[in-house]
């Protein structure tokens, strides 16, 4: 029993798994720097705009910021056609893709060896990685050149194609994880398999499926470029689906491009934060209460 | 084929007025071409009775109870062959939904819906195939299955909790409280208590003898005391062969087939 191995240098080896353990804190707090110093930027530079008027008035025209500033009083106006610009254009994009993602999700889950299901889920990633302004000018060449028309529709569907990859996938992968013993209970009762799969399996899932339906919405609402090329934007608050509209992100970029708005850039792109960071949020508590 | 006289049941005499309310006539079943996880097996299932499918791993136990409620049809690659009947009817040309309403099954692990209520849970049979009922007949359902699986009086108060809210054993007799619902002419259950403790274990075979009075009970189980405790008869199964099917004491005492003493015995298994 003496002929144990001996472990040498154990102290110098724990010495080092401090060092090591010390620099991935470092690094994991390092990765956090910028977030904060974005946050700190948009709140600090924002919060004076911040206010009623953000969400009652259009953006104003250059000339009222200039005017304004002139005589040292904040620029007048908000983001009002921005923000109903990106409701009406998300909430359509939406509606397009829930049903949409959904059914291919269910699909893909449902049948992971097939060849079809296969090939449908690899041009599914590929879609995923698809950069946003080709994806804007299919749109573009889709929707807004046979409509003869910029429009919130043509917004919609450009988002639509961004989101749904990752519905479908966030549906699979859901719907994956369910225990296959779940499908067969209900099967062993009689029940028809389209019966099984929405009383049964897509409730079950339902957590996963509404959160990634969240972080999807959470991951276009700040997209610009497609945008650019399909709503294009506007100065009033449109509803009509055929017509240019305005969103946030477009209404940044405006401000952007006009020296005398730039003061409002922060002010809404806070407010696109917020509202980002809530959704991410209400995903997690779903997540966590849905879970299965 | 020459199975069939050779797997009558011995206990004819006792049963012989009663007719068999389930029969195994020539069934195989295949996962790959010709390679059969069950082969050729044959038997009599007596009405009222518990019968045990014991045997080694991956002696086509489970596959012999899955053919019985065409669960195997889910599956495109599995090919099942020969004919069962059900109260004289052969199940192999009937609609499977039509078959699996009529052959309750239980599985290994519990599987309450998660996302419907103790009250849903043992109302899913009827809500997933769409038939309506009245609140008074589902309230009569609900107490009368919950009742026959002595769960009643546990969670008569928490009834619209999830089903999940359960522990594991109370889960498994809500999912046998699930099957019994459907009033199912048999009762396949796939080693129901393997996933619970010994006290969950024994109460689930008490409720089992209670629930033979008006069921017949098919049980697949690795666990030959089990088989002992609660079968009438018992069947052996042996790489897919139907080796020995015989009333449960008589092939604990005396084993005709040379594999079933040495599986008994422990000698393999």
């Amino acid at each position: 029993m003496s002929d144990r191995v001996k472990f040498s240098n154990i102290k110098k080896r724990s010495v080092k798994d401090k060092i090591v353990f010390g620099l991935v804190c470092f690094f994991s707090f390092l990765s956090m720097i910028p977030l904060f110093v974005i946050i700190w930027n948009v709140i600090s530079k924002g919060y004076a705009n911040f206010n009623w008027r953000l969400f009652t008035q259009v953006a104003p025209s250059s000339m009222d910021a200039l005017i304004a500033k002139m005589s040292g009083e904040p620029i007048p106006g908000g983001i009002l056609n921005g923000i109903t610009g990106t409701i009406l254009i998300v909430g359509m994009a939406v509606l397009f893709t829930v049903p949409l993602g959904l059914f291919i999700g269910i699909y893909l889950s449902e049948h992971p060896d097939n060849k079809f299901a296969r090939t449908v889920s690899y041009l599914t990633d590929l879609l995923q990685g698809m950069p946003s302004i080709v994806i804007g000018i299919i749109a573009y060449i889709w929707v807004v050149k046979p409509l003869g028309s910029y429009s919130a529709l043509a917004g919609s569907v450009a988002l639509t194609i961004m989101m749904l990859p990752m519905v479908v996938r966030s549906t699979e992968e859901t719907l994956k994880m369910l225990p296959r013993s779940l499908k067969e209970a209900g099967l062993a009762l009689g029940a028809s398999y389209t019966d099984v799969i929405f009383k049964v399996i897509v409730p079950s899932g339902f957590g996963g499926i509404f959160t990634g339906i969240l972080l999807a919405v959470s991951r276009v609402m700040g997209e610009t470029a497609p945008l650019m090329l399909t709503a294009l934007g506007a100065a009033v608050v449109n509803w009509n689906i055929l017509e240019p509209t305005s969103a946030i992100p477009l209404l940044i970029w405006d401000f952007y491009n006009d020296p005398n708005l730039v003061d409002i850039i922060w002010s809404a792109s806070l407010l696109l934060l917020i509202v980002i960071f809530l959704l991410n949020w209400i995903a997690k508590i779903v997540a966590r209460k849905w879970k299965i | 084929m020459e199975n069939i006289t050779e797997n009558k049941l011995d206990n004819q005499k006792e049963n012989s007025a009663t007719e068999p309310i389930l029969m195994l006539r020539d069934v195989s079943v295949s996962y790959a071409p010709g390679k059969k996880a069950v082969n050729h097996v044959s038997a009599d299932i007596y009405p009222n009775t518990i019968t045990a499918i014991m045997g080694p791993s991956g002696c086509g136990k489970s596959t012999l109870l899955r053919a019985i409620n065409r669960m195997h049809d889910l599956y495109p690659n599995v090919v099942t062959s020969g004919d069962i009947y059900l109260k004289g009817e052969n199940i192999m040309k009937m609609n499977p939904m039509e078959v699996r309403r009529l052959a309750g099954m239980v599985f290994q692990t519990p599987n309450p819906f998660p996302t419907m209520s103790i009250y849903d849970n043992v109302l899913a049979g009827y809500r997933l195939n769409g038939i309506k009922l009245k609140k008074a007949e589902k309230d009569e359902i609900v107490r009368k299955s919950l009742t026959a699986v002595a769960l009643w009086d546990e969670v008569k108060d928490v009834m619209n909790r999830r089903g999940s809210f359960l522990s594991g054993g109370q889960q498994q007799r809500l999912c046998i409280a699930r099957a019994l619902a459907l009033k199912p002419e048999v009762l396949l259950m796939d080693e129901p208590t393997s996933a619970l403790d010994p006290v969950s274990t024994n109460k689930i075979e008490e409720l089992l003898l209670d629930l033979k009075k008006n069921f017949t009970i098919l049980i697949v189980t690795h666990n030959m005391s089990q088989a002992a405790r609660i079968s009438d008869n018992s069947m052996f199964m042996y790489l897919g062969d139907l080796v020995e099917y015989a009333p449960t004491r008589e092939m604990f005492t005396k084993p005709k087939n040379k594999k079933t003493e040495e599986y008994l015995t422990g000698i393999f298994g």
